[in-house]
């Protein structure tokens, strides 16, 4: 496997390499050398626009472009991309469905030291209450770049969610194939379900190896887009296991887990544990240390495979 | 067209934004009747527009930033020829297209859907700006409420207009002095308006809202500015054309009952037919 690299970095690079293929503007609040649009700015300075630290015009700002025909990336921090400009996004791209796709980097709880303030665990589930919305959550390089071009490909708004943190690599470039609202079967296996996306697919891989050694054969699927979600792959698992875990890097509250849990429901009724944060701000520390503090491990994943296989059990 | 013809739309555009309100027993009447004038100079001999051709990349845009005065972009379109006068009626109603603020997907004509103030004058300047990346010579206009300003996201759009010298853009502000809660002055004063435009690097024009020759004058003034864009600062009456609503808070979010109504229809009325036989005051 390749060294390890944040979304973030491969979202620069999938802007800089498709911006030869497709003809799109990047807008950013100030925060080019974060996001890394500016990979893309030192290839297309003509293509890129700055509108300082103002992040609701921006996103206002990106939806006139957008009415006029032209794509637009608008990127800042995920904290302000949803947070700050939600009624932005809402409002004049969301409701009218234009072509903004909104590059949000430094989500969940990873972004570490700088703590709370700017550690968005709630994003998501903002982001899915608005129709219209698409929302991925890539979880390494390949998966980047097959989500950047697919938004771009994708006719109405898109929430692309990246990390600070370096991942490591899942995925081979030169032969995955992202599509868009379709989960990705990384392992088989019938005694239960981990359902992640992005830097939790890593924790949930070795919670499966961590179940082996116990005789527990753990499925694992990775659901990089959350909205619209692949209903078929969720079901199929509650059906053929019986026991779900979610694992995502937000609050528990309306994301991923929520989000599998309303399938579940409508479906195939199983256990739904969910791993994330539990309803908590979170607080400076280094990124590891935090994964720790809040239960975004893989031992504790394999925790709650083994509750929900105890509660499949005993219905 | 002859400047007549041009208050006459303006004042079709009151009785079709008052019909739609009165109907539907809600809207915002008393900031639609204080931009009719300005829009039927814009629709009616500004804009390089075609109703036939409402999606025409070459267009000249316009964004009703004070989105809750739809009614009164509604009367002007249907004037226009965008879709049937009548149409104008059905405001708000469930089973209509025209909706309570300007829907860009329904309502034909509608470069923008707004409503959230701040907003539109925002997406002007990405419509504005995108005419520069892409060598097109259309112009983007706006209305903004002076209420509106007290919105934070309107001066993020005016740094953003004047640091990418967006001289392709005119806004103008519907300068009625009033909001929901009262005056401006004494909700939360915007003032100077014209001062702040000015430092925000604006080029600033001041004129009367109701006159239609200022309104003409102040746009070509602002064609022959490089590197500015233009704020008309339009001092208007609100509920302007009605005479009990005229400078009256009261009437910004409230629908006419039966009488009022009719009374407005037939004080426009009064006013049209003074027109055609002549009179343009």
């Amino acid at each position: 496997m390749a060294d390890k690299k944040a979304t973030r970095e491969s979202y620069g690079e999938a802007l800089a390499v498709f911006g030869e293929k497709y003809d799109f503007l990047v807008m950013d609040a100030d925060l080019s050398k974060s996001t890394k649009t500016d990979t893309f700015k030192k290839k297309y300075p003509e293509r890129f626009i700055n509108t300082g630290i103002a992040e609701g015009n921006m996103m206002a700002t990106a939806a006139g472009i957008a009415t006029t025909g032209r794509t637009v990336f608008a990127s800042s921090f995920a904290m302000f991309a949803a947070g700050r400009a939600f009624e932005q996004v809402r409002n004049s791209i969301a409701y009218p469905n234009l072509n903004v796709k909104i590059g949000a980097t430094h989500a969940g709880i990873s972004v570490g030291e700088d703590g709370a303030s700017h550690q968005c665990l709630e994003d998501i589930g903002v982001m899915r209450t608005i129709p219209n919305m698409t929302i991925i959550s890539p979880a390494d390089h390949a998966e980047t770049m097959g989500a950047v071009e697919a938004a771009i490909k994708h006719d109405g708004p898109v929430y692309l969610r990246f990390g600070r943190l370096g991942v490591p690599q899942i995925f081979d470039e030169s032969d995955y194939r992202f599509e868009l609202g379709k989960g990705v079967m990384l392992a088989e296996g019938n005694d239960a379900a981990i359902i992640a996306n992005a830097l939790m697919i890593t924790p949930a891989l070795e919670a499966r190896e961590l179940l082996k050694n116990e005789g527990i054969n753990a499925r694992v699927i990775n659901i990089h887009t959350i909205k619209p979600i692949d209903k078929e792959i969720i079901a199929c698992a509650a059906r053929e296991t019986g026991a779900i875990v979610t694992a995502e890097e937000h609050n528990v509250l309306c994301g991923l887990g929520s989000a599998v849990a309303e399938t579940v429901c409508e479906t195939c009724i199983a256990p739904v544990m969910r791993v994330g944060t539990q309803d908590v701000f979170g607080r400076s520390g280094k990124p590891a240390e935090l994964m720790e503090l809040y239960g975004l491990t893989a031992a504790n994943i394999a925790q709650n495979v083994r509750t929900a296989i105890a509660v499949k059990k005993s219905r | 067209m002859n400047k007549t013809q041009v208050a006459i739309h303006a004042y079709n555009a009151r009785k079709h934004a008052l019909e739609g309100i009165y109907n539907a027993q809600s809207g915002h009447p008393g900031g639609s009747l204080s931009i009719c004038d300005i829009l039927s100079v814009l629709y009616f001999e500004v804009m390089n527009i075609d109703p036939k051709d409402p999606k025409n990349p070459e267009r000249d845009r316009f964004v009703l930033s004070k989105g809750h005065c739809a009614p009164a972009l509604y009367g002007i379109l249907s004037e226009r020829g965008y879709f049937p006068t009548e149409d104008c009626a059905a405001l708000r109603r469930t089973d209509s297209y025209i909706q309570g603020h300007p829907d860009m997907k329904g309502v034909p004509g509608v470069d923008m859907s707004t409503g959230s103030l701040g907003q539109g004058i925002s997406a002007a300047c990405g419509m504005a700006l995108a005419a520069k990346k892409t060598d097109k010579d259309y112009r983007v206009y706006a209305i903004l409420g002076d209420g509106e300003l007290e919105e934070g996201q309107v001066w993020e759009a005016a740094m953003f207009a004047a640091h990418y010298k967006l001289d392709n853009l005119t806004a103008f502000i519907d300068n009625n002095g009033l909001q929901i809660d009262g005056n401006i002055d004494t909700v939360m004063s915007p003032n100077p308006i014209d001062e702040k435009f000015r430092a925000f690097g604006w080029n600033v024009i001041a004129i009367d809202a109701h006159d239609y020759d200022a309104v003409q004058n102040a746009v070509n003034a602002a064609k022959t500015v490089k590197g500015k864009p233009t704020m008309v600062l339009a001092r208007s009456v609100k509920g302007k054309g009605v005479s009990f609503m005229e400078n009256n808070p009261a009437w910004h979010g409230a629908a006419p009952k039966k009488e009022q109504y009719e009374l407005a229809i037939s004080e426009l009325d009064a006013k049209i037919a003074e027109l055609k036989a002549g009179g343009t005051k």
